[in-house]
């Protein structure tokens, strides 16, 4: 019975494709823009968290000046920090793994005929370890190397490239401003950072290296370091606030000239900036969804002289009102969920291809598709009712006469 | 329901003192201003009269897609006006068939399908309802014609599918309003002896509408209209 009335919908929207494929235009527009919209918006969110745990999720950044506060902060104006507060905090603070105080500089690496600008970090070993960065080639510093300030280097692998092109650069020496330095490793790519700096652009050396040779003097320019599996990030950082705040010794009341930035801060940050724009895009699909809403509407509405006239010649021939409505009912819920599943199918393949044109990763959102489905059904069944509700209840004659 | 279908004296249709008024008070008008009216079994009728004299009322009431203002409608022993709309429409499943003057045949959709149709509501087999409309089709002289949508038809082609569609169901009654006032003469002849034919070998009870006399003719009983009122009735 629901079989035979299935295939008589199914005749009745063959019979009258224009209407039909409108209609249905009107559901696959607004479902697939949806699903298009939001998949693309989970797939940026996603790439964007899983960029920022490559920084190393459980890293805490101690810099002197006031941080994210205002354009350019205090920084100017604050001391630096001292190669002692890195120590300190090493010594005093439970829940730290490593630590890696840094002082960094632009300026030009040379290796023969080729000179490549770009950022000389001094550090310890802690630091691969924190930046969760490991070496693709070569060793990391000795302790020797360290303590005495050895002229030796770690090259990012784009200033690699830069320089030594396809040749092995292990043992070769390349010249940082006055110093004359041996290269002993090489690491890992870790490719563009979520704010579009190229991490790789980077050479480091022994922090007294750096402190002697290069900058001339004991400043340093933050403090990496890494919590402890099963340590609250937020515990150690309000205790090395503490600290730090006791070591430079800070009045009560008065601000901090330091702070301790927390990634997992930022992940929430950049999740949440992601979030709303995700929100954002599926406002616009929702948009979209309304207008194939509104589309479906009005080619039901403008249809329904001619339908009235159908329903007046089925209620003389012996329909009942219920059985015409039925087969109303029947023919919108077909023709709503044709659309619903072409417009899944469209929107998906639209995402995907999307996702791939902008090389964020393909998250299915199984919720979202099943509102818009919903809805578009939900329009398309109520728009191809209600009509035939009112017609239905004319008396056959006057449906008949209907124009 | 309580039906009479023993007694042949007693009439299929009867009318008492129906009315119908259109409009409100100042500006009614009385389509039909009380009516007696009795069709027997068998019967063919010809209801002739100038347009606005009430034949297509009348038709309607029959048909029971209209109900009377006042007045009373049997069918077959039946209160008309007491059904409900849903025990009207199977009245008018089971025992009335209809030829419209636009013929009302729905566009896009083909000859044997538009036949179909009543038997769609009769919840006959599909099987079964092809065989029945092809027979329906092929009664009226429309073989070959089955795949046809009503545009690709002549005007005679459709009023034909329109007969058959009303025959399909085998009903009591037919209600025919104008059924040749698209046609020429000779489609008229062909169909009105079509229905001569179903009148005389299957005792179908045929209530036509007409203002053509030679066309009244073929009737055995012809009731004039004027003013809402029956005029004259006789043979």
């Amino acid at each position: 019975m629901i079989w035979e009335a299935i295939l008589l919908a199914l005749r009745e929207i063959r019979r009258n494709v224009l209407r039909s494929s409108l209609t249905i235009l009107g559901i696959v527009i607004g479902v697939a823009a949806v699903i298009t919209m939001v998949t693309l918006g989970k797939g940026a969110t996603l790439q964007v968290t899983s960029d920022i745990a490559k920084l190393g999720s459980n890293m805490l950044q101690v810099r002197p000046g006031q941080g994210f506060r205002g354009p350019g902060g205090t920084r100017s104006t604050s001391p630096p920090l001292d190669p002692k507060d890195a120590e300190a905090i090493a010594n005093e603070i439970s829940g730290v793994v490593a630590v890696a105080p840094t002082a960094s500089q632009n300026l030009q690496a040379i290796f023969g005929n080729e000179n490549w600008s770009t950022t000389v970090t001094g550090t310890n070993n802690a630091y691969f370890q924190v930046r969760n960065w490991p070496l693709k080639a070569g060793r990391k510093f000795t302790d020797a190397e360290l303590s005495a300030g050895a002229s030796v280097c770690i090259l990012g692998s784009t200033v690699c490239q830069e320089l030594f092109g396809g040749q092995d650069p292990l043992g070769a020496l390349i010249r940082l401003r006055k110093l004359s330095c041996k290269v002993i490793g090489v690491l890992e790519s870790k490719g563009q950072s979520s704010f579009g700096m190229d991490q790789d652009d980077v050479v480091l050396v022994p922090l007294r290296t750096f402190q002697r040779r290069i900058a001339g003097c004991q400043d340093i320019s933050a403090i990496f370091l890494s919590v402890k599996e099963g340590f609250s990030t937020e515990k150690v950082r309000l205790e090395i606030e503490r600290l730090m705040r006791e070591r430079r010794r800070i009045q009560p009341g008065s601000e901090d000239d330091f702070h301790v930035r927390d990634m997992q801060e930022l992940v929430s940050t950049l999740t949440g900036t992601t979030r709303l724009l995700t929100a954002l895009l599926a406002a616009v699909a929702a948009v979209s969804l309304l207008v194939g809403g509104v589309g479906i509407m009005n080619i039901m509405l403008v249809s329904a002289t001619e339908r009235t006239r159908e329903i007046g010649i089925r209620l003389a021939i012996g329909a009942r009102e219920r059985e015409v409505l039925i087969q109303f009912l029947v023919e919108a819920v077909v023709l709503s969920l044709l659309g619903g599943l072409a417009g899944i199918a469209f929107g998906l393949g639209t995402a995907a291809f999307g996702s791939r044109l902008l090389h964020v990763p393909f998250v299915f959102d199984p919720a979202i598709t099943l509102i818009a489905f919903l809805f578009s059904g939900a329009v398309g069944i109520l728009f191809g009712f209600f009509p035939a509700r009112r017609a239905a209840s004319l008396n056959p004659i006057d449906a008949l006469r209907h124009e | 329901m309580k039906t009479n279908r023993a007694n042949p004296l007693r009439p299929l249709i009867e009318f008492k003192q129906v009315t119908r008024v259109y409009g409100s008070k100042q500006a009614a008008v009385w389509a039909l201003a009380g009516i007696d009216l009795q069709i027997y079994r068998g019967d063919f009728v010809a209801i002739m009269g100038p347009s606005g004299s009430g034949k297509s009322t009348c038709m309607n009431i029959l048909g029971c897609l209209d109900r009377p203002t006042t007045g009373s409608y049997l069918f077959h022993g039946l209160e008309v006006g007491a059904l409900s709309r849903d025990q009207q429409a199977l009245l008018r499943r089971h025992y009335l068939g209809f030829v419209f003057q636009g013929f009302n045949l729905l566009n896009r959709t083909s000859a044997l399908e538009n036949v179909e149709l009543p038997l769609i509501y009769r919840r006959i087999s599909a099987k079964e309802r092809r065989r029945r409309s092809q027979w329906a089709l092929e009664l009226v002289g429309l073989r070959g014609w089955e795949r046809h949508t009503p545009s690709e038809l002549s005007g005679g082609q459709q009023q034909r599918v329109a007969i058959a569609r009303a025959m399909v169901t085998n009903p009591l009654v037919l209600l025919a309003d104008e059924p040749t006032g698209n046609l020429d003469t000779a489609r008229s002849q062909q169909i009105m002896e079509l229905l001569c034919t179903l009148n005389r070998e299957r005792g179908l009870t045929i209530v036509m509408v007409t203002h053509e006399p030679d066309i009244a003719a073929y009737a055995q009983r012809i009731i004039r209209f004027r003013d809402g009122l029956i005029e004259a009735d006789g043979h």
